[in-house]
């Protein structure tokens, strides 16, 4: 028995070290090391910062909307628990007054019901975030081809999530030299990519990162934030990011309380159970 | 053990019930009174966790389908909306999605304690067969649900593995095309393959249900294995299923739930693919297509094989094997606690498994063991491919040389004459160990 379990670790040691051993040969993408946003909502029991939250809306509001779409996003939300503007004044969040503000502010397509032509009309928090363009071919072509993608689950959607993001939007460096930069393209070393074909220097030095459509957005003091945080490119790379987390799975921090309340059960249950087993067994030899 | 009923009906109503449909004495005789071997240890208590898995799957999967929509340009903003805006969705729908996998772990145990404890030979055969027709449905059933949320790993999923049925093209020309046009319902993965997967998932569950009820009949035919493999001698070796296993079972249950809970609420994408949440893009392919983690190892074996044809015949071929193995272990020891050298290959089959597992998630060209490198400093050597290739053979070899082999020259050690007579060792150390080894075979 003993040395029927000594060999089994053994052989489970041989396999854990085989899998520090390998490495990926063929699979040349490559990416810097992701900065970390010290996130306080990626812990088991973290909550997002409401503050963060609204500066990261405006951030995309007034830099991403251009470009970006965020379908799966109605203005609502915005005022659902948990959310930006969350006020426990107001738990209807269709009725929630800043809500209402936000969505006026903003004009959709509609169609005129007498007419059938088509109109624009104010939002109302019900109305899902507006798209930047009509259709993909719009985005492309105002895109030099490239399309924009939807960012509603962009942050559970990549690898690193958050991180990345906050990562992606900082990480443009100057290329360096020997790298031919494609016209339309711009060098971004946590864009994974493999840029091989348009490194001219040592083979075995080829830079990291990829070459990405999407020019770099959030200069200094681009938006000017209504808390008087200084809108750095860091700080903005970072409320945004926060942001895209928390719309892409709105209902992260219900998650986890509800998940501690069911732990907490289970937990009892369990230990509930287990006296009750030793009990009814207590006569039984086996 | 079946046969004689102790059911005696209390109530008029009852006994008038059971003079014309004798359901209720059905239920107590398997789940009550049900004599069961005092001496089953937590490897058992995966048959009623994979009962739980299964009703929970059913039972979420329906509510899902209230509100998912079977259709190439809605079916993934239909999760999302279950998700964000259907009460309690998001909770629903993890339980599922990391359902499938608790499941599968649960399945992946349950067959390993019944090939350690030789739970699957006479009279138990049935038992077994039936058990191996559940898991197949298990991974049809798997593999569709995991095209449905109509990502990008759905759809990539989807056409590598009805693309395997293209290899059917190297038998007659045509035949595989053939088969590969009628699977997905036109010429290429589309709509009409996303609804028959639909349908098909949400039908499928209810034959393993119906398997599940001709499973747990064939159990109560024969009677549970126990630990030791000795057959029940008398009635001092068992106990009634209530309240003794129920409780037993009951925590188990309930153990099992803690760690399913932790990966619903805490951790609901960590079994996942990022590119699951990117939608289903025909023009583009993932980089890195990876099945769900309970297909690896056969996804592996189906790497490891140069040949098209032979790699989709290697891997099912593999669970293939299962359904034989009643008859390519011929030992009459049970137990493996009582078959020292075959304990060792099992180990093994447990490892290159695990390892297969491995494989399959890393790209058949990696290196595992570096030699050397090219001239761009990608490292050269030993790849994934190879290590497969020798997990395969290993699990080939395990089958259908280690077993049939050793059940002629193995010694085994003394096996107790009963359930209740006093254990005579902790298990099989009273032999020297691989005495009557077997060379071992390899890759
Ligand atoms: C001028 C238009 C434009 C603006 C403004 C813009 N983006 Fe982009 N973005 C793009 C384009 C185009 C792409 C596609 C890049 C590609 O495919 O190479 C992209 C891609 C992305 C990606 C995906 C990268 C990947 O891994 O595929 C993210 C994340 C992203 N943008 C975030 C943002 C955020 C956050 C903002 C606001 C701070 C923003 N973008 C503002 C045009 C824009
Ligand atoms: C949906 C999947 C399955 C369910 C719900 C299920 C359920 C059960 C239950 C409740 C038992 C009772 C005994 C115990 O607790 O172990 C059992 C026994 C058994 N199962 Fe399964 N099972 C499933 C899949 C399988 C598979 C895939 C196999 C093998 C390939 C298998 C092989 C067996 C065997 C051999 C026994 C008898 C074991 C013994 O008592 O020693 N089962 N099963």
């Amino acid at each position: 028995m003993t040395s029927m379990r000594t060999v089994a670790l053994t052989l489970a040691a041989a396999a854990a070290a085989l899998a520090f051993v390998a490495a990926p040969a063929q699979a040349r993408t490559t990416q810097a090391e992701l900065k970390e946003g010290g996130w306080a909502f990626e812990s088991p029991l973290g909550r997002f910062d409401q503050a963060q939250l609204q500066r990261g809306y405006k951030v995309y509001a007034e830099v991403c909307s251009s470009c970006h779409s965020m379908n799966l996003m109605y203005y609502r939300n915005l005022c659902q628990q948990g959310g930006p503007f969350y006020d426990p004044k107001h738990p209807n969040p269709n009725e929630a007054p800043v809500c209402k503000a936000i969505a006026a502010d903003i004009k959709v397509p509609d169609i005129d019901p007498d007419t059938g032509d088509a109109t624009e009309r104010p939002a109302t928090p019900a109305d899902h975030f507006k798209a930047p363009y009509a259709n993909e071919a719009a985005a492309r072509a105002g895109n030099g081809g490239a399309l924009p993608p939807d960012l509603s689950v962009m942050a559970r959607a990549r690898e690193g999530g958050a991180n990345y993001i906050y990562s992606l939007l900082q990480g443009y460096k100057d290329e360096p030299h020997g790298l031919t930069v494609p016209d339309g393209k711009y060098y971004n070393i946590y864009y994974p990519g493999d840029l091989g074909s348009a490194w001219s220097g040592p083979k075995d030095k080829v830079p990291v990162g990829g070459f990405i459509s999407m020019p770099f957005q959030l200069v200094e003091g681009r938006v000017t934030f209504d808390d008087g945080t200084k809108s750095t490119t860091d700080q903005m790379a970072k409320d945004v990011a926060a942001f895209l987390a928390w719309a892409a799975e709105p209902k992260a921090e219900e998650r986890k309380q509800t998940g501690l309340a069911v732990m907490a059960y289970l937990i009892l249950f369990a230990g509930v159970l287990f006296l009750s087993y030793k009990r009814i067994w207590r006569n039984v030899e086996h | 053990m079946s046969g004689h009923s102790t059911y005696e009906p209390k109530t008029g109503f009852e006994r008038w019930l059971d003079a014309r449909l004798p359901i209720v004495r059905i239920a107590y005789d398997s789940a009550i009174d049900f004599p069961t071997p005092k001496n089953l240890n937590y490897w058992w208590t995966f048959g009623g966790i994979l009962a739980v898995c299964l009703m929970t799957q059913i039972v979420t999967g329906v509510i899902l389908a209230m509100h998912y929509v079977p259709n190439g340009d809605m079916a993934f903003n239909s999760v999302e909306h279950i998700m964000r805006d259907v009460n309690y969705g998001w909770m629903i729908r993890y339980i599922h999605a990391n359902g499938a996998s608790m499941f599968f772990l649960a399945v992946y145990i349950h067959i390993a304690r019944g090939l350690y404890f030789g739970s699957y030979k006479a009279p138990r055969e049935v038992l077994w067969l039936l058990g191996c027709v559940i898991y197949l449905l298990m991974m049809a059933t798997g593999f569709m649900g995991y095209v449905l949320p109509w990502g990008q790993m759905s759809f990539a999923g989807a056409v590598v593995i009805t693309n395997l049925f293209s290899a059917f093209d190297q038998v007659i020309p045509g035949l595989g095309t053939a088969i590969t046009t009628w699977l997905w319902g036109g010429f290429a993965v589309g709509n009409a393959t996303l609804n028959r997967f639909f349908a098909l998932h949400y039908l499928l569950p209810f034959m393993i249900a119906g398997v599940v009820g001709l499973h747990i009949w064939a159990l109560h035919v024969t009677g549970n294995n126990n630990p030791t493999g000795v057959p029940v001698k008398s009635k001092a070796d068992t106990v009634p299923f209530h309240p003794y296993y129920t409780v037993k079972d009951g925590f188990a249950i309930v153990v099992f739930f803690i760690l399913f809970a932790w990966f619903v609420f805490f951790a609901p994408e960590a079994l996942g693919h990022t590119d699951n949440q990117i939608p289903a893009n025909p023009l583009v392919t993932p980089a890195h297509i990876v099945p769900e983690w309970y297909f690896l190892p056969f996804y592996a074996m189906l790497r490891a094989v140069p040949q098209k044809l032979f790699g989709v015949l290697t891997m099912f071929g593999a669970i293939g094997l299962l359904f034989a193995v009643p008859w390519l272990d011929r030992s009459p020891v049970r137990s493996m606690r009582y078959r020292p050298t075959a304990r060792w290959f099992f180990v093994l089959l447990v490892l290159a498994t695990l390892g297969l597992g491995w494989c399959g998630g890393m790209e058949p060209d990696d290196v595992v063991i570096r030699t050397g490198q090219t001239a761009n400093g990608d490292p050269t050597g030993f790849t994934v491919t190879w290590l497969a290739r020798i997990l395969t053979t290993y699990y080939y070899a395990y089958f259908l040389l280690v077993l049939p082999l050793l059940s002629r020259n193995e010694k085994p050690s003394k096996v107790p004459d009963s359930i209740s007579t006093p254990v005579l060792s902790g298990g099989g150390a009273a032999l020297p160990a691989g005495a009557a080894a077997e060379p071992q075979k390899k890759g």
